[in-house]
């Protein structure tokens, strides 16, 4: 190793050798010619604290990563159990986030925000989820990063003002009501309806697995304003509204659930509940392909929030097996807990690459499905592996919630199923790029 | 004489203060490949408190705020934490990174002085100590180049008048000390002197376009002369597991048994 490398720094490979080889093990005279000044080490250690050298990121995702783990590191993991155990929205880092200007980081220079892209806002809830806080601290500002896409894209220009200013200074919440109790993943069948009566709409019908519903004033609501039956196709006759959500009208339950209960999840039933017709964003019956607009660059987002769980897992694994001695050894010296937290890094990393592809292709204005679905798939099926891993890797410490990596666990477990399923994702790759028939 | 504010605030990239840093294998220094840093804090307090004379809008108004580093190309980064923080402009002092620990103070602190000449600063804040090298000479030999009074280790810096008086409150033993003394001054900063602000979004965003300058030692008429050799850098001996005592009675026998009581 050491004679291969020393002909190599010489040779006209040598910048290949130098951007492209991580060196482990070298002896003293490989270590210093390593240090020198364009020879670098690609990645730091998995048992770092946030550390911002990922070798592809650019620039300003760095400085992203930089800012917001500042942020980020004053919440500890104790303060995310307490949330988590207590149900507490966790009011101090969003406050945090809001006053330092993040929310409003993938919308317009005009209303607040900061006009970054996808690639910059998955660095940004990445490293929320990595820091500790999973998904309860990712899922307390998810909806601003992605969800208002439809308003800033498609409402005009008082609307904007209206609802993008106090939503991006944090004096303003919204929620995202589109899943249905009986319609699933089936949107487009989903049941909820709208009327026009004079300058109102009035609606009606129900929705689960609204996140944040508790502490949100406003939500954005897809429901069916031309019956399905007087439609040519089942995408159109759905409209989108944003809106007060007004608790008059509207039933809200919370839903208890396996993990991330710092953010709470709800279902909504509404009868007759009047909507302003200037809530109306877009044209009516417009609504699906408006909503569509936003959902690749979700699937980025939740896989974004996926890896940092799982490093944040592969982090809490490392550092406890490098020190917890048994039959005289740390146990991470033995294989059997080694190599599985090896596979971990590797399945993490590759689709950390994907994400980050996927968000730079969504950035440059490609339509890229296939790259965002196979990134939040393989993140996430990454994510739970490492917090499985890492749970074992504890032994009975990863089973007790001190050691924070069970409820890493159970949070991976959400990304796994929202906001589409691995299945759906699988029948999406079967006919889109292996072009073979619908299966459902 | 001073019509207002003209503040230099020197900052160092340092390896972040949460990480436990490794000895190379060659025993000359620490490893610095790979791993993370960040900006020194100390340096982040003299930023926060440049910046908050600026709000406090007076009795001096604040003209300008120059932020400067030495170092390798990742100091850029630095300095735009910087001027996202508050600084107006930057100074990438261009030193290529090197194994062994840099510029030592002596040199900081002879560049410096004629950046303060050249850009007629009247106020200097200065980390009390960079967590690297835990020097703490750079503000005092500064002062002592420029002849200027110096307040170090600030936990308090307040301008009294538009004569530019300036009072410091720094803790002592036992206590505290306040100082006064005539604009031009250098400070040194202290933790408790404020908590410093995250940069925001839109402030990063804004900091990408402010001025940042690329210089060399030369511009200054410095050479980065070594006046120290560092032999041998080791890790602490390993810290010595105690005994157990079952009760208050073992306890002060085990204290006698030391010759402690």
């Amino acid at each position: 190793m050491k004679g291969r490398l020393a002909i190599k720094f010489g040779s006209p490979y040598s910048i290949l050798c130098r951007t492209s080889t991580w060196i482990p093990n070298v002896s003293p005279c490989v270590r210093s010619a390593v240090s020198t000044p364009n020879i670098r080490h690609l990645h730091a250690r998995a048992t770092e604290y946030l550390p911002s050298n990922f070798p592809d990121w650019t620039d300003s995702q760095r400085s992203v990563r930089e800012a917001i783990s500042a942020i980020c590191s004053r919440y500890t993991d104790d303060y995310w159990l307490e949330r988590d155990t207590e149900h507490k929205f966790p009011w101090e880092l969003y406050k945090d986030l809001a006053a330092n200007g993040w929310l409003g980081i993938c919308l317009p220079e005009k209303f607040g925000g900061s006009n970054l892209g996808i690639s910059e806002a998955a660095v940004m809830l990445q490293t929320i989820s990595e820091s500790g806080a999973g998904m309860n601290g990712a899922s307390s500002v998810h909806m601003n990063i992605f969800g208002l896409e439809p308003v800033a894209k498609f409402g005009t220009d008082k609307q904007k003002e209206q609802w993008l200013v106090p939503l991006i200074q944090g004096k303003e919440r919204a929620c995202f009501a589109v899943t249905e109790p009986n319609t699933g993943l089936d949107t487009l069948r989903l049941q909820s309806s709208a009327r026009r009566e004079g300058d109102h709409y009035i609606l009606n019908g129900s929705k689960v697995f609204i996140s944040t519903a508790q502490v949100a004033e406003k939500a954005l609501i897809l429901v069916r304003t031309t019956p399905l039956k007087d439609v040519k196709k089942p995408s159109q006759g759905l409209s989108l509204f944003y809106t007060n959500l007004d608790r008059s009208a509207v039933q809200i339950h919370e839903i208890p659930k396996m993990g991330r209960s710092a953010v709470d999840t709800n279902s909504l039933s509404f009868e007759e509940w009047k909507v302003p017709v200037e809530d109306l964003v877009g044209q009516e019956g417009d609504g699906f392909r408006m909503i569509l607009h936003g959902m690749n660059a979700e699937r980025i987002l939740v896989g974004a929030e996926a890896l940092g769980i799982g490093y944040a897992a592969l982090r809490r694994a490392c550092n406890y097996v490098g020190e917890r001695v048994v039959f005289g050894n740390p146990v991470g010296k033995y294989q059997g807990i080694q190599h599985p937290l090896a596979e971990c890094w590797m399945n993490l990393e590759s689709a950390r690459l994907v994400i980050y592809l996927a968000a730079r292709l969504y950035d440059e204005g490609y339509v890229d499905g296939e790259y965002a679905n196979a990134g939040k798939y393989l993140a996430s099926e990454a994510a739970f592996k490492a917090a499985e891993r890492a749970i074992m890797s504890h032994g009975g410490m990863g089973y007790a919630k001190e050691y924070h990596v069970e409820r890493y666990m159970r949070e991976a477990v959400l990304t796994r199923i929202a906001p589409v399923s691995g299945e759906m994702i699988k029948n999406y790759i079967g006919q889109r790029v292996l072009g073979l028939p619908k299966s459902y | 004489m001073a019509s207002g504010l003209r503040i230099l605030v020197p900052v160092k990239r340092v390896i972040d203060y949460a990480i436990k840093p490794r000895i190379n294998k060659a025993q000359t220094g620490v490893e610095i490949a790979g791993v993370k840093h960040s900006l020194n804090p100390f340096d982040e307090l003299s930023i926060e408190e440049a910046v908050r004379l600026r709000e406090r809008k007076g009795p001096l108004k604040v003209d300008n705020i120059l932020a400067l580093s030495a170092g390798g190309a990742k100091c850029a980064d630095t300095l735009r934490t910087a001027m996202a923080m508050g600084a107006d402009r930057a100074f990438h002092i261009d030193v290529p990174d090197s194994a062994d620990g840099g510029l030592e103070p002596l040199t900081v602190a002879k560049m410096l002085k004629e950046v303060v000449k050249k850009e007629d600063i009247n106020l200097v804040f200065l980390g009390k100590q960079a967590i690297d090298g835990d020097q703490g000479q750079t503000g005092q030999m500064l002062a002592g180049l420029l002849g200027w009074p110096q307040a170090t280790q600030a936990s308090k810096v307040e301008i009294k008048d538009e004569s530019g008086t300036v009072e410091v409150v720094h803790e002592v033993d036992g206590g505290v000390e306040t100082l006064r003394a005539k604009l031009p001054l250098i400070i040194t900063t202290d933790l408790r002197l404020n908590e410093p602000r995250y940069a925001s979004l839109p402030n990063i965003m804004k900091a990408k376009k402010k001025p940042l300058q690329k210089m060399t030692l030369a511009d200054f008429g410095v050479e980065d002369k070594k006046r120290l050799k560092t032999l041998k850098v080791t890790e602490p001996p390993a810290r010595q597991g105690g005994g157990k005592v079952e009760d208050v009675d073992g306890l002060i026998g085990k204290l006698k048994e030391l010759g402690a009581l």
